[in-house]
Protein backbone atom coordinates (compact mmCIF):
# COMPACT_ATOMS: atom_id res chain seq x y z
CA UNK A 1 0.00 0.00 0.00
CA UNK A 2 1.67 3.71 -0.60
CA UNK A 3 2.18 5.73 2.14
CA UNK A 4 2.86 3.41 4.29
CA UNK A 5 6.64 4.66 4.85
CA UNK A 6 4.88 8.04 5.53
CA UNK A 7 2.61 7.29 7.71
CA UNK A 8 5.30 4.96 9.61
CA UNK A 9 6.56 8.57 10.22
CA UNK A 10 4.38 10.24 11.45
CA UNK A 11 3.36 7.67 14.09
CA UNK A 12 6.52 7.28 15.43
CA UNK A 13 6.10 11.41 16.34
CA UNK A 14 2.66 10.62 17.58
CA UNK A 15 3.97 8.07 19.80
CA UNK A 16 6.76 10.12 21.42
CA UNK A 17 5.99 11.92 24.48
CA UNK A 18 5.57 15.79 24.20
CA UNK A 19 9.37 17.13 24.29
CA UNK A 20 11.02 14.22 23.46
CA UNK A 21 12.80 14.26 19.84
CA UNK A 22 13.48 10.62 18.62
CA UNK A 23 16.66 10.11 16.09
CA UNK A 24 16.17 11.46 12.89
CA UNK A 25 14.40 8.69 10.71
CA UNK A 26 15.98 7.84 7.63
CA UNK A 27 12.92 6.24 6.32
CA UNK A 28 12.40 9.93 4.70
CA UNK A 29 14.36 9.11 1.70
CA UNK A 30 12.51 6.06 1.00
CA UNK A 31 8.93 8.07 1.10
CA UNK A 32 11.04 10.28 -1.59
CA UNK A 33 11.78 7.96 -3.85
CA UNK A 34 8.14 6.20 -3.90
CA UNK A 35 7.15 9.91 -4.50
CA UNK A 36 9.37 9.96 -7.35
CA UNK A 37 8.21 6.39 -8.65
CA UNK A 38 4.27 7.75 -8.21
CA UNK A 39 5.35 10.39 -10.31
CA UNK A 40 7.00 9.37 -13.09
CA UNK A 41 3.80 6.29 -13.24
CA UNK A 42 1.75 9.14 -13.89
CA UNK A 43 3.72 11.52 -16.43
CA UNK A 44 3.87 7.96 -18.78
CA UNK A 45 -0.23 7.24 -17.93
CA UNK A 46 -1.37 11.24 -18.12
CA UNK A 47 0.61 10.95 -21.92
CA UNK A 48 -1.05 7.62 -22.73
CA UNK A 49 -4.16 9.02 -21.72
CA UNK A 50 -3.93 12.18 -23.92
CA UNK A 51 -2.50 10.69 -26.87
CA UNK A 52 -3.70 6.93 -26.54
CA UNK A 53 -7.03 7.96 -25.41
CA UNK A 54 -6.41 5.64 -22.59
CA UNK A 55 -9.14 7.42 -20.57
CA UNK A 56 -9.75 4.07 -18.22
CA UNK A 57 -6.13 4.85 -16.76
CA UNK A 58 -7.72 8.44 -15.32
CA UNK A 59 -8.65 6.55 -12.46
CA UNK A 60 -5.63 5.39 -11.30
CA UNK A 61 -3.73 8.42 -11.87
CA UNK A 62 -5.78 10.55 -9.62
CA UNK A 63 -5.21 7.77 -7.04
CA UNK A 64 -1.26 7.86 -7.70
CA UNK A 65 -1.96 11.72 -7.28
CA UNK A 66 -3.70 11.52 -3.87
CA UNK A 67 -1.11 9.15 -2.38
CA UNK A 68 1.69 11.93 -3.43
CA UNK A 69 -0.36 14.79 -1.80
CA UNK A 70 -0.90 12.22 1.29
CA UNK A 71 3.30 11.37 0.96
CA UNK A 72 3.89 15.24 0.91
CA UNK A 73 1.33 16.31 4.07
CA UNK A 74 2.79 13.72 6.29
CA UNK A 75 6.20 14.62 5.77
CA UNK A 76 6.08 18.05 5.94
CA UNK A 77 3.75 17.21 8.88
CA UNK A 78 7.26 14.79 10.55
CA UNK A 79 9.75 17.38 9.79
CA UNK A 80 7.76 20.12 11.42
CA UNK A 81 6.27 18.91 13.91
CA UNK A 82 10.16 18.06 14.72
CA UNK A 83 11.09 21.32 14.43
CA UNK A 84 8.90 22.73 17.07
CA UNK A 85 10.27 20.16 19.57
CA UNK A 86 13.98 21.52 18.72
CA UNK A 87 12.81 25.03 19.08
CA UNK A 88 11.21 23.49 22.57
CA UNK A 89 14.69 22.55 23.82
CA UNK A 90 16.56 25.74 23.38
CA UNK A 91 13.70 27.49 26.04
CA UNK A 92 14.73 23.93 27.98
CA UNK A 93 18.04 23.12 27.91
CA UNK A 94 19.57 26.67 26.71
CA UNK A 95 21.98 27.19 23.65
CA UNK A 96 23.94 24.16 24.33
CA UNK A 97 22.11 21.27 23.76
CA UNK A 98 22.50 18.03 25.28
CA UNK A 99 24.88 15.39 23.23
CA UNK A 100 22.33 12.76 23.37
CA UNK A 101 20.04 15.09 22.48
CA UNK A 102 22.11 16.45 19.31
CA UNK A 103 22.50 12.60 17.92
CA UNK A 104 19.11 12.57 17.35
CA UNK A 105 19.05 15.62 15.30
CA UNK A 106 19.71 16.09 11.34
CA UNK A 107 22.53 17.93 10.08
CA UNK A 108 20.12 20.60 8.76
CA UNK A 109 17.89 20.44 12.21
CA UNK A 110 21.23 21.66 13.57
CA UNK A 111 21.21 24.58 11.29
CA UNK A 112 17.70 25.27 11.94
CA UNK A 113 18.46 25.43 15.20
CA UNK A 114 21.25 27.20 14.79
CA UNK A 115 19.01 29.60 13.26
CA UNK A 116 16.73 30.12 15.64
CA UNK A 117 19.19 30.71 18.40
CA UNK A 118 21.14 33.18 16.75
CA UNK A 119 17.64 34.49 15.90
CA UNK A 120 16.35 34.91 19.35
CA UNK A 121 19.45 36.20 20.77
CA UNK A 122 19.53 39.42 18.78
CA UNK A 123 15.94 39.70 19.36
CA UNK A 124 16.51 39.65 23.14
CA UNK A 125 19.46 41.74 22.99
CA UNK A 126 17.05 44.20 21.75
CA UNK A 127 14.89 44.52 24.39
CA UNK A 128 14.94 48.09 26.67
CA UNK A 129 18.08 49.13 27.85
CA UNK A 130 21.79 48.00 26.78
CA UNK A 131 22.33 44.54 28.05
CA UNK A 132 18.63 43.30 26.79
CA UNK A 133 16.57 40.79 28.76
CA UNK A 134 16.98 37.13 28.66
CA UNK A 135 12.98 35.73 28.24
CA UNK A 136 14.53 32.55 28.60
CA UNK A 137 15.24 33.12 32.40
CA UNK A 138 12.22 33.23 34.97
CA UNK A 139 10.02 30.82 33.92
CA UNK A 140 8.21 30.47 37.17
CA UNK A 141 7.19 33.77 39.46
CA UNK A 142 9.45 34.20 42.20
CA UNK A 143 8.46 32.81 45.44
CA UNK A 144 11.53 33.87 47.41
CA UNK A 145 14.95 35.56 46.53
CA UNK A 146 17.19 32.39 47.56
CA UNK A 147 17.13 29.14 47.69
CA UNK A 148 18.57 25.88 49.13
CA UNK A 149 20.20 23.73 46.14
CA UNK A 150 21.75 20.57 45.85
CA UNK A 151 24.66 20.03 43.44
CA UNK A 152 24.05 16.72 41.52
CA UNK A 153 27.25 16.60 39.58
CA UNK A 154 30.65 18.68 39.81
CA UNK A 155 30.36 22.07 38.16
CA UNK A 156 32.99 23.58 39.21
CA UNK A 157 33.46 27.53 40.35
CA UNK A 158 30.24 29.56 40.55
CA UNK A 159 30.21 33.39 40.46
CA UNK A 160 27.49 35.00 42.49
CA UNK A 161 26.13 38.32 42.22
CA UNK A 162 28.45 40.37 44.86
CA UNK A 163 31.82 38.62 43.17
CA UNK A 164 32.23 36.09 45.57
CA UNK A 165 31.93 32.21 44.19
CA UNK A 166 31.01 28.74 45.27
CA UNK A 167 32.66 25.31 44.39
CA UNK A 168 29.63 23.27 43.06
CA UNK A 169 30.64 20.02 43.74
CA UNK A 170 28.77 16.71 43.35
CA UNK A 171 26.10 16.55 46.30
CA UNK A 172 27.26 20.21 48.35
CA UNK A 173 24.69 22.20 49.23
CA UNK A 174 24.13 25.80 49.03
CA UNK A 175 21.96 28.87 49.66
CA UNK A 176 22.28 30.72 46.75
CA UNK A 177 20.20 33.17 45.04
CA UNK A 178 17.40 31.86 42.79
CA UNK A 179 17.78 33.93 39.71
CA UNK A 180 21.09 32.16 39.58
CA UNK A 181 20.03 28.82 40.19
CA UNK A 182 17.30 28.25 37.38
CA UNK A 183 18.96 27.55 34.24
CA UNK A 184 21.53 25.12 36.35
CA UNK A 185 18.50 23.60 37.70
CA UNK A 186 17.15 22.71 34.11
CA UNK A 187 19.95 21.57 33.13
CA UNK A 188 20.24 18.77 35.85
CA UNK A 189 23.55 20.09 37.31
CA UNK A 190 21.44 21.83 40.63
CA UNK A 191 18.76 20.54 42.11
CA UNK A 192 16.15 22.46 44.32
CA UNK A 193 16.02 21.11 47.99
CA UNK A 194 12.20 22.02 49.08
CA UNK A 195 12.46 21.22 52.47
CA UNK B 1 17.31 50.60 35.87
CA UNK B 2 16.50 53.20 38.44
CA UNK B 3 16.07 50.34 41.15
CA UNK B 4 19.05 48.83 40.24
CA UNK B 5 20.84 51.77 41.17
CA UNK B 6 19.32 52.59 44.40
CA UNK B 7 20.44 48.83 45.02
CA UNK B 8 23.85 49.70 44.49
CA UNK B 9 23.59 52.95 47.08
CA UNK B 10 22.04 50.76 49.83
CA UNK B 11 24.09 49.26 51.95
CA UNK B 12 24.61 44.80 51.31
CA UNK B 13 22.13 43.37 53.65
CA UNK B 14 20.32 45.97 54.08
CA UNK B 15 16.51 45.04 54.10
CA UNK B 16 15.47 47.21 51.65
CA UNK B 17 17.96 45.78 49.27
CA UNK B 18 15.74 42.51 49.70
CA UNK B 19 12.73 44.12 49.05
CA UNK B 20 14.23 45.70 45.90
CA UNK B 21 15.51 43.04 44.59
CA UNK B 22 12.05 41.01 45.04
CA UNK B 23 10.15 43.39 43.41
CA UNK B 24 12.97 43.47 40.33
CA UNK B 25 12.39 39.79 40.31
CA UNK B 26 8.41 39.98 39.96
CA UNK B 27 8.60 42.82 37.77
CA UNK B 28 11.40 40.85 35.62
CA UNK B 29 8.92 37.58 35.73
CA UNK B 30 6.15 39.28 34.55
CA UNK B 31 7.69 41.23 31.46
CA UNK B 32 9.54 38.46 30.30
CA UNK B 33 6.44 36.24 30.47
CA UNK B 34 4.71 38.64 28.40
CA UNK B 35 7.40 38.57 25.92
CA UNK B 36 7.72 34.97 25.61
CA UNK B 37 3.89 34.87 25.17
CA UNK B 38 4.53 37.24 22.55
CA UNK B 39 6.93 35.32 21.03
CA UNK B 40 5.53 32.06 21.31
CA UNK B 41 2.07 33.58 19.17
CA UNK B 42 4.13 34.65 16.59
CA UNK B 43 6.24 31.52 16.01
CA UNK B 44 2.52 29.48 16.26
CA UNK B 45 0.83 31.66 13.74
CA UNK B 46 3.31 32.55 11.89
CA UNK B 47 2.47 32.92 7.95
CA UNK B 48 -1.00 34.85 9.10
CA UNK B 49 1.00 37.41 11.48
CA UNK B 50 3.32 38.03 8.69
CA UNK B 51 0.38 38.17 6.01
CA UNK B 52 -1.52 40.51 8.29
CA UNK B 53 1.76 42.82 8.96
CA UNK B 54 2.12 42.55 4.82
CA UNK B 55 -1.57 43.60 4.41
CA UNK B 56 -1.78 46.57 6.71
CA UNK B 57 -2.96 49.86 5.63
CA UNK B 58 -0.98 52.95 5.77
CA UNK B 59 -1.78 54.33 9.08
CA UNK B 60 -2.58 51.60 11.12
CA UNK B 61 -0.42 50.73 13.77
CA UNK B 62 1.20 47.37 13.64
CA UNK B 63 0.76 44.40 15.86
CA UNK B 64 4.56 43.95 16.33
CA UNK B 65 7.27 45.74 17.63
CA UNK B 66 10.14 46.32 14.33
CA UNK B 67 12.30 43.53 16.22
CA UNK B 68 9.55 41.20 16.46
CA UNK B 69 8.86 41.27 12.79
CA UNK B 70 12.25 40.53 12.04
CA UNK B 71 11.90 37.51 14.15
CA UNK B 72 9.49 36.24 12.62
CA UNK B 73 10.60 37.21 9.19
CA UNK B 74 13.70 35.27 9.84
CA UNK B 75 11.78 32.41 11.55
CA UNK B 76 9.07 32.00 8.51
CA UNK B 77 12.86 32.20 5.80
CA UNK B 78 14.69 29.60 8.56
CA UNK B 79 11.51 26.94 8.35
CA UNK B 80 10.44 27.53 4.62
CA UNK B 81 14.27 27.23 3.65
CA UNK B 82 14.61 23.59 6.12
CA UNK B 83 11.77 22.04 4.20
CA UNK B 84 12.50 23.28 0.68
CA UNK B 85 15.91 22.05 1.70
CA UNK B 86 14.91 18.80 3.21
CA UNK B 87 12.03 17.39 1.77
CA UNK B 88 10.60 20.05 -0.84
CA UNK B 89 13.09 20.12 -3.79
CA UNK B 90 13.48 16.35 -3.76
CA UNK B 91 9.41 16.31 -4.49
CA UNK B 92 7.98 16.10 -7.91
CA UNK B 93 8.10 19.43 -9.84
CA UNK B 94 4.33 20.15 -8.95
CA UNK B 95 4.18 19.49 -5.63
CA UNK B 96 7.51 21.36 -4.64
CA UNK B 97 5.25 24.74 -3.30
CA UNK B 98 3.44 24.15 -0.17
CA UNK B 99 1.09 27.16 0.81
CA UNK B 100 2.14 27.97 4.46
CA UNK B 101 -1.00 30.16 5.07
CA UNK B 102 -3.31 26.79 4.63
CA UNK B 103 -1.01 24.52 6.35
CA UNK B 104 -0.43 26.30 9.43
CA UNK B 105 -3.70 26.93 11.91
CA UNK B 106 -5.02 29.98 11.92
CA UNK B 107 -5.56 31.50 15.22
CA UNK B 108 -9.25 31.41 16.54
CA UNK B 109 -11.49 34.29 16.70
CA UNK B 110 -14.53 32.38 17.14
CA UNK B 111 -13.06 31.95 20.61
CA UNK B 112 -14.79 33.33 23.84
CA UNK B 113 -13.32 35.42 25.69
CA UNK B 114 -13.30 37.60 28.67
CA UNK B 115 -13.87 41.38 28.29
CA UNK B 116 -14.47 44.36 30.83
CA UNK B 117 -15.72 47.56 29.68
CA UNK B 118 -14.27 50.96 29.60
CA UNK B 119 -16.34 53.31 27.28
CA UNK B 120 -20.17 52.67 26.88
CA UNK B 121 -21.27 50.77 23.41
CA UNK B 122 -24.24 50.87 21.72
CA UNK B 123 -25.30 48.42 19.11
CA UNK B 124 -22.77 46.00 18.91
CA UNK B 125 -24.05 43.52 16.25
CA UNK B 126 -23.45 39.52 17.48
CA UNK B 127 -23.14 37.65 14.27
CA UNK B 128 -24.98 33.91 15.01
CA UNK B 129 -22.74 30.73 15.45
CA UNK B 130 -25.31 28.49 14.22
CA UNK B 131 -28.12 28.80 10.62
CA UNK B 132 -30.77 28.65 13.23
CA UNK B 133 -30.09 31.43 15.27
CA UNK B 134 -30.20 35.42 14.13
CA UNK B 135 -28.06 38.04 15.04
CA UNK B 136 -28.88 40.31 17.11
CA UNK B 137 -28.03 43.54 19.01
CA UNK B 138 -26.48 44.33 22.60
CA UNK B 139 -25.33 47.40 24.59
CA UNK B 140 -22.23 47.47 26.54
CA UNK B 141 -22.54 49.00 29.75
CA UNK B 142 -19.44 50.82 31.07
CA UNK B 143 -18.05 48.62 33.88
CA UNK B 144 -19.67 45.12 33.01
CA UNK B 145 -18.14 42.26 32.44
CA UNK B 146 -18.71 39.93 29.34
CA UNK B 147 -17.88 36.29 28.18
CA UNK B 148 -18.08 36.77 24.38
CA UNK B 149 -16.44 35.27 20.87
CA UNK B 150 -13.49 37.81 20.49
CA UNK B 151 -14.40 38.32 16.44
CA UNK B 152 -17.48 40.55 17.78
CA UNK B 153 -15.54 42.82 19.89
CA UNK B 154 -11.79 42.60 18.12
CA UNK B 155 -11.72 45.88 16.83
CA UNK B 156 -12.94 47.47 20.37
CA UNK B 157 -10.25 45.69 21.81
CA UNK B 158 -7.90 47.79 19.25
CA UNK B 159 -9.50 51.11 19.97
CA UNK B 160 -9.30 50.53 24.22
CA UNK B 161 -13.18 50.76 24.61
CA UNK B 162 -13.01 47.41 26.36
CA UNK B 163 -9.82 45.21 28.15
CA UNK B 164 -9.37 42.05 27.96
CA UNK B 165 -9.44 39.91 31.39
Amino acid sequence: MFCEKAMELVRELHRAPEGQLPAFNDGLRQVLEEMKALYEQNQSDVNEAKSGGRGDLIPTIKFRHCSLLRNRRCTVAYLYDRLLRIRALRWEYGSVLPNALRFHMSAEEMEWFNHYKKSLATYMRSLGGDEGLDITQDMKPPKSLYIEVRCLKDYGEFEVDDGTSVLLKKNSQHFLPRWKCEQLIRQGILEHVLS
Amino acid sequence: EHMEENLRRARKGDLKVSIHRMEMERIRYVLSSYLRCRLTKIEKFFPHVLEKEKTRREGESSSLSPEEFAFAKEYMANTETYLKNVALKHMPPNLQKVDLLRSVPKPDLDSYVFLRVKERQENILVEPETDEQRDYVIDLEEGSQHLIRYKTIAPLVASGAVQLI
